[in-house]
């Protein structure tokens, strides 16, 4: 059997690189072990400069609530709304809270009083967020404020309806958890892609290729062989990234692990296949990296891996039913977080078996031995 | 019934865009022969070579190796040759006895009789102690040599040489010669292209490329009554003096 040979000679070649088996291992770990603690969409620190016209206990009490939030950073009260808008201006300030003249007042009298708030939304996210956070703490503080009035009869200004959001699947509404199964895409696309894509240009460019195209070897076998460590290594470094995942995170599979594995092989299967494709097609090193670069952003920011699938334009929409991260990534949150089974699965499963099926051709007929 | 050819080819052509590499080349090579494949740099060596041995495909004509169609069946032709090309190629990552075993597996060599014909190659070639050097540590004669060995492990009916001893020293190459002399009393046939014009010597029939073409095709003695001359160099040089191309 050619195969057993030519696999004998990948692994051999695999593990004498002094370079690329440290890589597969430090990767994984170093990903899981930093990543999530920098990609947080949290927004935390938000700097808020108040103005107060208002000398009153209520005013007072607000900008304590601000001071005390974990969310923001109070950096000064000021009494000229100028002054705070420079402040804004330099950024060194996100957001201005105006509290009038007549708060105190007309918060016993009418039992409601307007605070006005100015945000920077340059970051759109952070503004949106910024202001989403501002808004709750204010309702929070007319609930504590007003709480006793509405016992003296004072109940037109008691909020009628409550909204008590209950979060499902990701209770504390931890970034994390939703980053981490993200992240072990990342690797698997990654380490899965670029090395199967540096591996064939790479005997092309020693010219060892030429010593296997002049054998009788069946394209087929060629390719499986290529492919085959590739699986390997994928399982093993997911396996890594799910025991850190757990051991740090405290991030265990809601759902089967073997679904997990089954996508995985799927998967890294239409990934390798893809970076074989591509180091087929180019004479070298460098072509083949440019191609991978290009590609692979193209694979993350169209897979729902950090945005949305359902944000994006329609025609964006229908360009990822071809792209293999986006069922994937799917899977994993949906058996991370919400133990999803197999029954729920079935697009994305037969989605990869088929993307497989093209990709597998294709990288077994674009390997050409004769010019 | 005529003698037994092992290549047989007919106007065989090869074209780059408009640039005809290989111009309606057509030889025999006989069973057992030691054929040297002369020719200036760019004369179309390499790339005759390489359609001979199914690497390349043919814009126009026809050959067959060992029996089988070049153009049809390149796969069946691959099954039948051994090749080493002037650019070394066995993977330099490898031990000497991996690099056997590969080439070995994949022609086919029954794992049972790997170890046996692995150690009797390292014995005959003299480098039993480097069995698990990697090739990369090996000098560049002994490289060659091993190179050789692994191209005819299989037995193949023909072997291509491209350049087999470009680089090394005359002691080095004299031992390859006589290789080179030992498989073709074997009955393999030998398909050598060279630059050393005292390695035409060594060889049966000697064809002469220039341009794309073959100029001249006789054993080295016919050559070299034919233009008139005493040696293999000046016949070289009356033919390569009429090429056009440049290097």
């Amino acid at each position: 059997m050619t195969l057993r040979y030519l696999l004998e000679k990948e692994f051999k070649q695999f593990f004498r690189n002094p370079f690329l088996p440290k890589l597969v291992l430090a990767f994984p770990v170093l990903i899981m072990l930093v990543i999530p603690w920098i990609m947080t969409m949290d927004i935390k620190n938000i700097g808020v400069t108040v103005v107060n016209h208002d000398s009153g206990g209520a005013a007072e009490r607000l900008i304590r609530k601000i001071e005390t939030s974990e969310y923001f950073i109070l950096n000064g009260v000021e009494h000229d709304y100028e002054e705070a808008l420079t402040a804004l201006e330099y950024a060194k300030t996100d957001a201005i809270v105006e509290i009038p003249a007549d708060f105190d007042r007309r918060l016993t009298t009418e039992g409601s009083a307007p605070v006005q708030v100015s945000i920077n939304a340059v970051n759109d996210m952070k503004g949106a967020l910024g202001a989403n956070y501002l808004g709750a703490l204010c309702n929070e503080f007319s609930r504590e404020t007003l709480g006793g009035a509405v016992g003296q009869g004072g109940a037109a200004a008691a909020p009628k309806i409550e909204i008590v959001t209950q979060n499902r699947y990701n209770p504390y509404l931890d970034y994390k958890m939703f980053m981490i199964p993200a992240l072990m895409v990342i690797v698997l696309l990654l380490l899965g892609g670029f090395l199967p894509a540096l591996n064939i240009v790479g005997e092309k460019e020693k010219g060892t290729i030429e010593q296997i195209n002049i054998t009788p070897v069946s394209k087929f076998t060629f390719i499986f062989a290529k492919l085959i460590p590739y699986w390997v290594m994928g399982l093993l470094v997911l396996s890594v990234c799910m025991l850190l995942a757990w051991l740090v995170y405290g991030l265990a599979p809601q759902g089967n692990v073997g679904i997990i594995y089954l996508f995985s092989v799927l998967f890294i299967l239409a990934v390798s296949g893809f970076g074989l494709i591509v180091s087929n097609y180019s004479d070298t090193m460098q072509q083949a990296m440019f191609v991978m670069f290009f590609f692979m952003l193209i694979f993350m920011l169209m897979s729902g891996l950090l945005t949305p699938l359902r944000s994006m334009p329609d025609w964006a929409q229908y360009m990822t039913v071809i792209n293999p991260p986006r069922y994937y990534i799917e899977m994993m949150r949906m058996v991370y977080l919400k133990g999803g089974m197999l029954a729920d699965l079935q697009t994305q499963l037969w989605a990869l078996v088929a993307i497989d099926a093209v990709l597998g051709t294709w990288a077994v007929l674009s390997y050409r031995k004769r010019e | 019934m005529r003698e037994e050819h092992v290549i047989e080819a007919e106007g065989l052509t090869k074209m780059f865009g408009t640039f005809t590499a290989v111009d309606h080349i057509t030889f025999d090579v006989k069973k057992g022969e030691i054929f040297g494949f002369l020719g200036a740099n760019g004369a179309g060596k390499t790339t005759a070579m390489r359609m001979l041995c199914g690497l390349s495909k043919p814009t126009a004509g026809r050959a067959t190796v060992a029996g089988c169609d070049i153009v049809r069946e390149p796969e069946r032709v691959k099954r039948n040759i051994g090749y080493m090309s002037q650019k070394f190629s066995l993977y330099e990552d490898l031990q000497v006895w991996e690099n056997i075993r590969l080439f070995g597996g994949i022609y086919g060599v029954a794992e049972r009789e790997m170890a046996q014909k692995t150690d009797d190659m390292l014995r005959r070639l003299g480098i039993y102690g480097e069995k698990n050097t990697p090739v990369k540590r090996l000098p560049l004669g002994w490289k060659q040599k091993l190179a050789f060995s692994v191209a005819i492990f299989h037995e193949p009916k023909v072997v291509f040489l491209d350049e087999p001893t470009g680089g090394v020293d005359p002691r080095a190459r004299r031992q390859f010669w006589e290789m080179i002399y030992e498989a073709a009393d074997r009955g393999i046939t030998v398909f050598v292209t060279t630059h050393y014009m005292d390695e035409a010597e060594y060889c049966d029939r000697v064809s002469i490329m220039v341009d794309g073409r073959i100029d001249a095709l006789d054993s080295p003695g016919g050559l070299k009554r034919q233009f008139g001359v005493g040696s293999m160099d000046e016949v070289f040089y009356k033919l390569a003096r009429e090429a056009k191309r440049g290097e």
